[in-house]
């Protein structure tokens, strides 16, 4: 980690807390395509990923952890786009997380690159590194061929799965595949196919084990079975860094189908949270049922931990006081201080960001069988280098013996970049010596997360007479990414809580960006799109304000702001660099597909946002209606997004459309609170996700554009609560500035609220 | 005493706690997991199952209700290795994400459709199964292929 920072940069695999330090993800020397020995008449593995069958069949195995956004349909495409094979003849299968034994100083490296699944980095880390397998297995089904017609190679050619003879005769990859395996590999850089030739990468197609899906067939964590395996429930102190102060099991254990009832350690208050999150008491019973019977019959005094006294409102005014005080300087330019002398005018505002769960629909589980000198974990994971490192860790045995599989993900969402279910599984499979399921219920999951943080954003503007903005101060107070984490004792404090390098950065001269940090008693994590979502809501909800203290329109600020297109210096996750014009250019068509700047019905207005994420560019257009009653209704919405090249375009839509309605959810109704040390929020009818008939048609406009592929996972998300409030203001009059929604707008729109955003600003100091 | 039921057209027999739900029947006992827990409360659809043709969360529905009754899953909504339209149009719009929640959403869609075989926007929105991943817009339009799907197989 430290070696990569040096290096000058914050890499992509350095966003992933937990998996970047697995050896797995940071080793991408792999020794494919080394073929395993031929096997005459049998079906033929060609280097890693790929397998020829004798009937033909292409195997391409796919090697991300599939949560959700779709990387075992597009990293199989990426392979067989260069393979030259048709997708139709393509069976994909799921690998297991691998690693080989090698002469590295750990003994061991990755089999697979990069298997993880966070920070939208699946394409990117797969646009060389996967076109390069099955170019290089396209390679050696090509020498075969040339042998076997005594014709130089690079006279032939390949197509749908074939090597092509100038004369017209062809042989099947199936025919060629024995040969091929009996060659030595090929060389490090085959050359890659032109755009113009690409017959898979860019083609609409859907998800490849959808049958599997609609038949109930497709196989998640939580639907694994060992035989002999039992079903572990853990009763968690609701209360964080607390511990179990009596337990009376008696009745429990009378529960027909308990096997075991025990205590489980949990972390000590303050240290790092590496392991399982709260001290508790497992039950282990034959069947789910009877476990969780059991567990209600416990009886359990807890001691609550030194977070006992905390709260929400607590954390709030932690975090206004810190806003009080000076903090770290993340980035400054200019003179601040000069411009503010020279201002015509200071606008300034604050915004409060909630809490929030993840609330995966498939809750954390984990299955895990350690009775012998290896073993075996399967679970719904988006981090099995970071498990793997775990398990080592907590059992002593070697990490190329633990086998982890990796099913399919009931959504991630960034929940299982952390491990903690599986330390909960290793903790008890230790103790009953037998393989155990541990599931966990909704209660517990939206109780035990490592929840989004909390946070405010102070932004201040300064306007010259003309009314250009002449400086700009963003001040974050927010639970730093180190707190409580293990070995980033000299990372910055502001990673994940502050985006120095995000707009306006390098685009109004004077600028500052400053974090404040503030400890909390909950655990905090990463949620999709968690830098950007924290702070596009406020940069995006203050240009708008911006604009309207200077008698702007919205748009055209954003655009002047932006200026020329040009590359600017961008630091963290997604860099190394920002690109004005892409971020113009989805602004633009995000607005020019929603009618921006046509004339609308009373009650109506159009909000705009825009925001670089992790390498992608997306802008939101929303046109509301708010009714005299505060009743908001989403008439338009509009998600205009520049991926670079588009891996799968039905993929991307998906995704697009998934993260709008996701943001929409949380930016209407979901937050997390604590009061008296604990979790109020328990179960979904208080973290109330949205329902069909509140899920808006999404209108996705794709930007093409030539540029190297970013992910897609989760740029649609931090545009969508700042273009809504923008909308909701154009429409009502009334700033929201704080998460969620909720009832704000109910009876509040003044009778003489104008349509068009030019309503004084709400902050004019 | 045994709780004799239909599922997914075989009879089936099961002697224990009359209180456990369906949900953990099926999961742990009958071991047909494409029926999946979300809620544990009957509030997230996850679980969604027909009874005696008609949509029921299994979460909440103790084996002592099951006695007497069929049970269909979505294990048993393919009949004869056909898939039901509501599957396929579930393939043809590529209406999954994750996934985890799409065989409550088609077994709660099925129902709907059994009802009211032309859906209005009205009656799509009475269907309250939750999909974090958000692909209710594809769902919507799954729906409405397989009405039309249906429509076509009963001229």
């Amino acid at each position: 980690m430290n070696a990569l920072r040096s290096a000058g940069a914050l890499s992509r695999r350095d966003f992933l807390s937990v998996s970047m330090t697995a050896a797995g993800a940071l080793m991408v020397s792999l020794n494919w395509p080394r073929a395993a020995p031929a096997q005459p008449g049998g079906s033929q593995s060609l280097g890693a990923f790929v397998r020829i069958e004798t009937d033909g069949r292409i195997v391409i195995g796919a090697r991300g952890c599939e949560i959700g956004q779709g990387v075992k349909t597009s990293l199989p495409m990426l392979i067989a786009e260069e393979l030259d094979v048709p997708w139709s003849a393509v069976t994909v299968e799921q690998l297991p997380y691998g690693l080989v034994a090698s002469h590295d100083p750990a003994g061991f490296t990755s089999r697979y690159g990069p298997q993880g699944a966070g920070g939208s980095t699946s394409i990117p880390d797969g646009w060389n590194d996967l076109r390069q397998a099955g170019a290089r297995v396209r390679w050696l089904l090509v020498q075969a061929a040339a042998q076997a017609w005594q014709q130089p190679p690079d006279q032939l050619q390949t197509r749908d799965a074939h090597v092509l003879h100038p004369d017209g005769r062809r042989l099947s990859y199936a025919q060629l595949a024995t040969r091929a395996a009996t060659l030595s590999a090929a060389p490090a850089d085959v050359s890659l196919k032109p755009k113009a030739g690409y017959g898979i990468i860019g083609q609409p197609t859907r998800v490849t084990d959808a049958r599997e899906i609609v038949t109930g067939a497709a196989a998640y964590g939580i639907d694994a079975v060992i035989p002999g395996a039992l079903t572990a429930v853990i009763a968690r102190c609701p209360y964080f860094d607390g511990a179990v102060a009596q337990l009376d099991d008696a009745q429990a254990r009378r529960v027909p189908g308990v096997r075991q009832v025990f205590r489980i350690p949990g972390p000590q208050p303050g240290a790092a949270l590496d392991r399982n999150l709260a001290a508790g008491v497992a039950v282990v019973a034959d069947d789910f049922w009877s476990a969780r019977k059991g567990r209600e019959a416990l009886r359990i005094t807890w001691t609550p931990g030194p977070g006992a006294q905390d709260s929400s409102a607590a954390l709030e005014r932690r975090a206004a006081a810190a806003l009080a005080t000076r903090g770290k300087i993340a980035r400054q330019d200019g003179d601040l201080e000069a411009a503010r002398k020279a201002a015509a005018r200071v606008v300034e505002a604050v915004y409060v960001m909630p809490l929030l769960a993840h609330a995966t629909m498939e809750p954390p589980n984990a299955l895990i069988d350690l009775r012998s000198k290896q073993a075996l974990l399967v679970a719904s994971l988006q981090s099995p280098g970071g498990a793997s490192q775990m398990i080592s860790a907590m059992t002593g045995i070697a990490r190329p013996d633990i086998e982890i599989r990796l099913p399919r993900v009931g959504g991630g969402f960034g929940r299982r970049l952390q491990n903690d279910f599986v330390a909960e599984a290793v903790l008890v499979a230790q103790a009953v010596k037998a393989p155990v399921k541990v599931v966990w219920t909704r209660e517990d999951d939206l109780q035990n997360d490592f929840y989004r943080p909390f946070g405010l954003h102070q932004l201040t503007a300064t306007l010259e007479p003309q009314g250009r903005v002449s400086s700009w101060a963003h001040r974050v107070a927010a639970t730093p990414r180190k707190y409580r984490a293990a070995g980033m004792e000299e990372e910055s404090d502001w990673i994940g809580c502050a985006d120095p390098d995000g707009f306006p950065a390098g685009c109004v001269a004077n600028y500052l960006s400053e974090f404040l940090p503030v400890e909390f008693s909950l655990a905090r994590g990463w949620l999709r799109g968690p830098l950007p979502t924290f702070s596009a809501f406020a940069v995006q909800s203050f240009v708008d304000e911006v604009a309207i203290a200077a008698g702007a329109d919205p748009l055209a600020l954003r655009l002047e702001l932006l200026g020329a297109p040009r590359e600017l210096a961008y630091r963290d996750h997604g860099g190394p660099k920002l690109h004005t014009g892409r971020l113009a250019g989805v602004l633009r068509r995000a607005a020019q597909a929603v009618g921006y700047g046509r004339k609308l019905s009373s009650g109506h207005g159009i909000g705009l946002a825009s925001h670089f994420t992790h390498g992608g560019y997306a802008a939101h257009a929303f046109e509301v209606a708010v009714s005299q009653a505060g009743e908001l209704e989403v008439v338009r919405c509009v998600c205009a997004v520049d991926v670079g090249q588009i891996v799968n375009p039905l993929g991307l839509e998906a995704q697009m459309m998934g993260a709008t309605i996701d943001g929409l959810s949380t930016a209407l109704n979901l937050q997390i609170t604590v009061k008296d040390g604990r979790v109020e929020q328990s179960n979904f009818p208080d973290y109330p996700l949205l329902r069909m008939a509140a899920a808006p048609e999404v209108e996705v406009q794709r930007v093409g554009s030539e540029f190297p592929p970013s992910g897609a996972g989760e740029m649609g998300m931090p545009t969508v609560a700042p273009a809504l409030v923008n909308a909701i203001f154009a429409a009502s009059g009334q700033r929201i500035r704080r998460l969620p929604i909720g009832d704000q707008l109910k009876g509040s729109r003044t009778a003489d609220a104008r349509p068009c955003a030019r309503s004084p600003p709400a902050s004019d100091t | 005493m045994a709780i004799d039921f239909t599922l997914n057209q075989q009879r089936s027999s099961y002697r224990g706690d009359p209180s456990m739900p369906l949900l953990w029947y099926l999961r742990d006992h009958a071991r047909l997991t494409g029926t999946k827990f979300g809620c544990g409360i009957g509030y997230c659809g996850a679980c969604t199952v027909h009874i005696d043709g008609e949509a029921a969360r299994s979460c909440v529905t103790p084996m002592s209700r099951v006695a007497g009754r069929a049970v269909t899953t979505i294990e048993g909504l393919a009949r004869g290795g056909r898939l039901h339209p509501v599957q396929q149009a579930w393939i043809d719009e590529d209406v999954s994400q994750c996934g985890y929640c799409q065989a409550g959403q088609m077994m709660a869609a099925v129902d709907l459709l059994a009802r009211k075989p032309q859906p209005s926007e009205a009656d799509l929105a009475t269907l309250t199964n939750l999909c974090r991943c958000g692909t209710y817009p594809r769902i919507r339009r799954a729906i409405r292929r397989a009405a039309a799907q249906l429509q076509g197989e009963r001229r």
